[in-house]
């Protein structure tokens, strides 16, 4: 087991605590720039939504894992986002500038929507930005000079300092796994500077950050106005990912997903959000995969047990008629928010931690290590 | 002047499915600061359980629909007993994200066993109208009303009359203090679910004439009547039921006199609004924290 001996403050705050983080992390980045020469141009399709949903849970995770501020109102920046590329980009602006307007509107949208979040906690805040959603959806569908209504837009190839990007190259992956690795970078500088110290007091006690002297309104508008605007990018790249865009893809079952993210990943950590965004993109092929094979396993694994061919046949037809049955999908998604929210309410990047910290600590590990406090005296309500 | 009074009352026929199902959160809330988002589904089901029992075996309306509740009260139990139980005590967004993924769980399992096409459920109040003057008033609609009025007194006198009442009132308010006066807190909430899921299903085969059922409703209705119980202020009954009119009574007029479009977003308007000028809902109470 590693001790790490801290003499400084600077130690604290350190981007990487150790040379094993720079190891790791070095590999990691190493394989991601061969992926596209390696993988199949599917799962390299695949790794360019993981970094947009990435980028998307990084943006999510200052707000609701950072700064405590429950949001299901996600898809709407991504949508303000991802418009005003579309928008934009109709007009011949480069991209590099609608990139950025598009940060910066969103931003500000955010920050417009922190202000009366200001006062609202826990459920009040998560209808509030419901109903937000709600609202821009619909503008989306009616102001139909700007986005063309229900007809949705197209979105051009990217065109980056004269050259066209296209959204299957591996350039266009280069870009979204930049923009991620940057964004990443940015929040951990954030989470270590004075604001996202402030943020992470705001999320452990109101009350306390502010009899500490933090601004309480100020940095919420701040998380808001941060997180918004980190969406917003990804939802630039979101349209020219899809290369076209319509209102009734950024509803509420997106801004579900992205909860969903963060959620399976793990809240507490950045990691998470990566992790999260591998989880969801990853389970739809992975599905697929179950659905076209999972019939032939179970017929096989009945052989092996004695069955007859008649009833492996039997079987076999079963597991297909049941793995094909329309909305299997939903039932298992739901499954799996709530086997997470019961037994690994830390999520991914949690099980892997203590999974590092049973080995490091083999054969002392306690499972109580991470057993979260149940606290039945204290009301929501009374704050 | 007969338009109006003709929207008015099918909102506020819409306005108390709203309100039922925000009772429905209500209740949960009062009794385990639980935010039930798999409620509308709840509703949905059992109105397919009524279907099943109606349409499908050819039962009397009034068996089948008390066969739908007390099917719906046991599964509302079960629900808890599986999902709730174990995360009570945490903190109310992992709750949250449980009963979101309930909500997809019964939709899709619902859509797999009875299909994904719309049903209806033939009442007594199917048809007919009643006429006053040149007022012309379907009894589906005021048949809701009604419903909503009687269910909505009998919760109130069970909550303000009844020991049972009481102990949930006094569990919502700290769970382990209700726990050291004896209050059975575990049994208390089991029945406070299969109270609101029972009151889903009523809400849900009410609704069976008005529009049709299918594995989404749930979802959809349960979106409007989320508006609806924060709007009258979570953990407030009247409140709810005031809400869900209101919300209901704004689409309708919305819908009639603004141009197309307003009617989906008029309620989440005023909703944001109300938000901004008393941020506990109408009903609702504020209370400080004590440092």
């Amino acid at each position: 087991m590693r001790f790490l001996f801290k003499t400084d403050y600077e130690d604290d705050i350190k981007l990487f605590p150790h040379s094993g983080y720079v190891v790791s992390y070095g590999i990691l980045l190493a394989f991601l720039l061969i992926a596209p020469f390696v993988l199949s141009s599917y799962l390299v399709s695949q790794l360019v939504f993981v970094c947009i949903y990435a980028t998307v849970g990084v943006g999510l995770m200052i707000l609701t894992g950072f700064t405590g501020q429950a949001s299901l109102g996600h898809a709407a920046f991504l949508a303000i986002g991802a418009y005003t590329a579309a928008y934009l980009q109709q007009y011949n602006v480069p991209f590099p500038v609608y990139f950025l307007a598009a940060g910066l509107l969103t931003g500000a949208v955010g920050a417009l929507v922190g202000f009366p979040a200001l006062r609202l906690t826990g459920i009040y805040l998560v209808i509030a930005t419901i109903s937000f959603a709600f609202i821009v959806e619909e503008i989306l569908a009616r102001w139909e000079t700007v986005t063309n209504g229900n007809e949705g837009m197209r979105v051009k190839t990217l065109s980056l300092f004269g050259q066209a990007v296209p959204r299957d190259g591996p350039t266009f992956y280069y870009l979204c796994l930049a923009v991620l690795v940057l964004t990443i970078v940015g929040t951990l500088n954030l989470l270590r500077s004075p604001t996202g110290r402030a943020f992470v007091a705001i999320r452990d006690s109101e009350t306390a950050a502010r009899s500490m002297g933090v601004n309480v309104s100020l940095y919420k508008v701040k998380s808001f106005a941060i997180s918004a605007a980190i969406t917003g990018l990804a939802g630039v790249l979101f349209a020219h990912k899809l290369s076209f865009i319509s209102p009734e893809m950024f509803t509420l079952q997106l801004s579900i997903e992205f909860i969903i993210v963060i959620l399976i990943g793990g809240t507490f950590s950045l990691h998470g959000a990566v992790l999260g965004a591998i989880f969801l993109v990853m389970i739809d092929p992975f599905l697929t995969y179950l659905k076209d094979d999972l019939p032939g396993i179970v017929a096989g694994i009945a052989a092996t047990f004695g069955a007859d061919s008649i009833t492996a046949g039997k079987i076999h037809g079963n597991v297909a008629a049941i793995a094909s049955a329309n909305g299997l999908k939903g039932a298992i998604y739901g499954v799996i928010i709530v086997l997470f929210v019961l037994f690994e309410p830390l999520g991914l990047y949690g099980r892997w931690l203590k999974i590092k910290l049973f080995f490091q600590l083999f054969p002392l590990y306690k499972r109580a290590t991470f057993k979260r406090q149940k606290i039945y005296v204290k009301s929501e309500r009374n704050r | 002047m007969l338009d109006f009074v003709q929207q008015l009352v099918s909102g506020i026929a819409l306005g108390c499915v709203y309100g039922l199902i925000a009772l429905g959160f209500v209740l949960v809330y009062k009794a385990t600061e639980v935010v039930n988002f798999a409620q509308g589904d709840l509703m949905m089901l059992g109105g397919f359980f009524a279907f099943t029992f109606i349409g499908m075996l050819g039962l009397n309306y009034w068996l089948g629909f008390a066969g739908a509740v007390i099917a719906m009260a046991a599964f509302g139990m079960l629900a808890e007993r599986v999902v709730v139980r174990p995360i009570l005590g945490y903190p109310q967004f992992s709750i949250i994200m449980a009963t979101i993924g309930l909500g997809y769980f019964l939709r899709s399992v619902v859509g797999m066993i009875w299909g994904t096409d719309d049903f209806k459920i033939e009442t007594p109040f199917s048809q007919g109208v009643l006429r006053i003057g040149s007022l012309v008033l379907a009894y589906d609609k005021l048949s809701v009303i009604a419903a909503t009025i009687i269910l909505c007194a009998l919760l109130y006198l069970f909550f303000n009359r009844t020991t049972l009442g009481t102990a949930m009132r006094a569990s919502s308010e700290n769970m382990l203090a209700a726990y050291y006066m004896g209050i059975p807190v575990k049994r208390v909430v089991s029945i406070v679910w299969a109270i609101s899921a029972a009151v889903a299903t009523a809400a849900g085969v009410l609704l069976a004439p008005i529009t049709f059922i299918h594995s989404n409703v749930g979802l959809v209705l349960g979106l409007k009547a989320f508006p609806a119980a924060v709007l009258g202020g979570f953990g407030s009954i009247p409140g709810a039921v005031v809400g869900g009119v209101l919300i209901g009574v704004i689409e309708s007029m919305a819908g009639f006199y603004l141009p197309q479009g307003w009617k989906d977003v008029a309620p989440y308007i005023v909703l944001l609004v109300v938000l901004l000028l008393k941020p506990e809902g109408l009903f609702g109470v504020h209370m400080r924290k004590k440092v």
